[in-house]
């Protein structure tokens, strides 16, 4: 994603860059909490952090787009990971993946549910491979997940934001 | 509520949250304050025993008793069976140093993992945490080197490259700045064991990092661990505090003249930042790609300056290695693989764990012996071991033994010792798609071989799953294979073969052939 305007300012993420002292070597870390406060970079946030660093929006564009775990979108309201490594498929990972996306009409590492609220992501090892299929929702792990454990703990989470 | 509190271990290991431990230690504390009994909870790392987490277990004049795998709805009939003596009941194990999956093992490097309280400094020293350290501070650094280099500790990231060898050359440069980087991005499937070592005894990590900052002339280390670990990022964080707060960092650790200060740089979702050279880059804040060596980081590495790479596994065996001398370490395994080996029994296999032994176990052992065969209960059809550039190897070679020669002969590799199980209903010709799937998903794009030839790799297999002139596609195959294992700047492109080839040559009923 091209990032074309001039002139933008994310006051949050210079502070974070403050922080760092401005250190270019930094940005991931930078990034990272950037990220953290609104789920995704926007186009403020990286051109306030290129302007901090004094290194060119080229550059953090080329590590933006390297590291999967940086989002450009405002993710959905809750992000599904799931594992589809090795010892995960061992156990059925993608027999779960296959209910989850015609469960709440999402696609993995696609479109969200109609309502933006789920969103299916592929994981490659979340080190839980003893007692897989492993799942992180919103950042959270749980192991051995079944279908109905899965479909369980997101109306959990849906509950309570009612 | 009279008397000394009862002690009560139930792991804040993620692998055992995942399966709510936490919901479970909540529970027991909820029930001792209802019953008005005087507790004491104890949040230790795993014994490595997966399969039985939530492992809860209680101190006893016997020793520790074993209850696995507690929901919080047995936790009523824990406390009717008298549990807090070690009463019996349907999930008790007995002694947890007995059960024979834990009593069968050799534990050095994990001695103290699922033992201690991973965050009490006289509790870790008080299982000789800080031994190594304090001889090391009282040696010469060729000394430290020579410990090592005599102890036979080869990498245990993967590539298996002899430790002491690798701080020579890096003790050998003249530089005012020198780092040590503790590899912790664990990004094998199949494979858990340095972060299990890093939430159940993040203290011997750190310990082994000084002493290397001690034996090369470091005083500044990185720890780059991958997002994908919470728990591990947070144990990590406590444990260099504490450590700091206890005067075990900084500009001169307990007087030997010896300073070194520990920073954690946390990963951003990439497996190739694994590779040591992608590695660096990514500490230095840039994009992970792949470097073509020479030069060696020990020579020049992180900003430009001598650097040792070594894996968690490496660095946490160092302090044993101090404290007991390199003799005692080189006395377990064989051949020219000695010490211990964390091996990690993953999918689907009845009792998942970790399971540290000499190196000479043999693949049939941790499979049948430790792991009891498939969890499903169907039949065992293929291991993969090393990772997902490892090998798939039949139940007909289950024989080998486990060791960096004896699984090369066999046209495997150990890796990082991730044991990944799949059962009979598995198709080797999606395996072999997969990891050219994985390679394409994953390449650094820096070389051709591995980013284009991932994918035409992929779009091969497809042909032969679609039954499209199979023969063919599959000598195509074989060659793509030739080329990316001689022409790739690094592992992945180099070693993707090795999955896809063990697959089509141990299961060719699988790719119609
Ligand atoms: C694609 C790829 C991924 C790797 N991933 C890891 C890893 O996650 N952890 C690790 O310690 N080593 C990994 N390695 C090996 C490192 O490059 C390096 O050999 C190792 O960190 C050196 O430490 P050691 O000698 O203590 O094993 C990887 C190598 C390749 C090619
Ligand atoms: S083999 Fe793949 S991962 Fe390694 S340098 Fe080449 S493109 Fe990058
Ligand atoms: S393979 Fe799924 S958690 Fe490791
Ligand atoms: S990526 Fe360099 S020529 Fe295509």
């Amino acid at each position: 994603m091209a990032i074309l305007i001039n002139n933008l300012e994310h006051s949050g993420a210079r502070a974070i860059c403050g922080r760092y002292d401005n250190r270019p070597d930094a940005l991931l870390e930078i990034l990272r909490e950037t990220q953290e406060a609104e789920r995704y970079l926007n186009n403020e946030a990286l051109v306030t952090i290129a302007g901090a660093l004094n290194i060119s929006r080229a550059d953090i564009h080329g590590v933006v787009s390297f590291y999967p775990d940086y989002q450009r979108e405002a993710p959905a309201g809750h992000v599904v990971k799931i594992c589809m490594a090795e010892a995960c498929q061992a156990v059925g990972c993608e027999a779960l993946a296959a209910e989850a996306e015609a469960k709440f009409g999402a696609k993995i590492d696609g479109v969200k549910s109609s309502d933006g609220q789920i969103g299916l992501e592929a994981v490659y090892c979340l080190g839980n491979c003893a007692l897989g299929p492993s799942v992180m929702i919103d950042g959270v792990l749980y192991g051995r997940v079944t279908p109905d454990r899965l479909h369980a703990l997101l109306r959990e989470r849906s509950a309570g934001e009612v | 509520m009279t008397g000394r509190a009862l002690k009560i271990y139930v792991p804040c290991d993620a692998s055992a949250v995942s399966v709510g431990a936490d919901d479970v230690a909540a529970a027991i504390a909820a029930e001792a304050a209802a019953r008005k009994i005087n507790l004491t909870i104890i949040h230790n790392g795993t014994r490595g025993m997966l399969w039985l987490e939530p492992l809860v277990e209680v101190e006893t004049p016997q020793g520790r008793v074993a209850y696995g795998p507690v929901t919080v709805s047995d936790i009523g009939s824990l406390f009717e069976a008298g549990f807090l003596e070690g009463g019996d009941h349907a999930l008790a194990h007995g002694l947890t140093e007995e059960i024979p999956y834990f009593a069968k093992q050799q534990r050095l490097t994990f001695a103290r993992c699922g033992v201690i309280d991973p965050l009490d400094l006289r509790d870790y020293e008080s299982y000789g945490g800080l031994a190594g350290l304090r001889r090391a501070l009282k040696m010469r650094p060729e000394e430290i080197v020579e410990t090592v280099t005599d102890s036979g500790l080869r990498g245990r990231g993967g590539a298996g490259f002899p430790t002491g060898i690798k701080w020579k050359t890096a003790l050998a440069q003249k530089s005012d700045v020198k780092y040590i980087c503790c590899n912790a991005d664990e990004g094998d499937s199949g494979t858990f064991a340095d972060r299990v070592l890093m939430e159940g005894d993040p203290f011997s990590l750190i310990e082994g990092m000084v002493i290397a900052g001690r034996a090369v002339g470091a005083e500044t280390g990185y720890i780059y661990l991958r997002s994908e670990y919470p728990h591990a990022i947070k144990a990590m964080r406590k444990a260099v505090e504490i450590w700091k707060d206890a005067g075990l960092l900084g500009a001169d650790i307990e007087g030997s003249g010896t300073g070194f200060e520990i920073h954690i740089r946390i990963g951003a979702g990439a497996y190739i930042c694994g590779e040591e050279s992608s590695m660096l880059e990514s500490i230095e804040g840039k994009r992970g790609e792949v470097k073509v060596k020479p030069p060696i980081p020990a020579i020049s590495g992180l900003f430009g300056k001598p650097t040792i790479i070594n894996n968690v596994l490496s660095l946490a065996s160092v302090p044993v290695i101090l404290e007991k001398g390199s003799e005692f370490y080189k006395d377990f395994g064989m051949g020219r693989s000695r010490g211990t080996q964390a091996f990690q029994l993953a999918g689907d296999i009845a009792r998942g764990g970790l399971v540290e032994k000499a190196f000479g176990v043999t693949l049939r052992e941790l499979v049948e012996d430790f792991g009891g065969g498939a969890r499903s209960g169907k039949l065992v059809r293929a291991v993969q071991t090393g990772g997902p550039l490892g090998a798939y190897v039949p139940v007909s070679d289950f024989d080998v033994v486990m060791d960096y020669e004896a699984l090369a002969e066999a046209g495997a590799m150990l890796g990082h010792g991730g044991v990944v199980v799949f059962n009979d209903s598995v198709d080797m010709v999606s395996q072999a798609r997969f990891a050219m799937k994985f390679c394409e998903i994953e390449s650094c794009g820096k070389c051709t071989p591995c980013r284009i030839g991932a994918v035409r790799g992929k779009e091969t297999i497809d042909k032969i799953i679609a039954g499209e002139n199979v023969k063919e596609n599959l000598a195509i195959l074989e060659d793509l294979c030739d080329l990316m294992e001689d022409a790739s700047l690094c592992a992945m492109g180099g070693l993707t073969p090795m999955p896809v080839r063990s697959a089509v040559k141990h299961f060719p009923e699988d790719f119609g052939g």
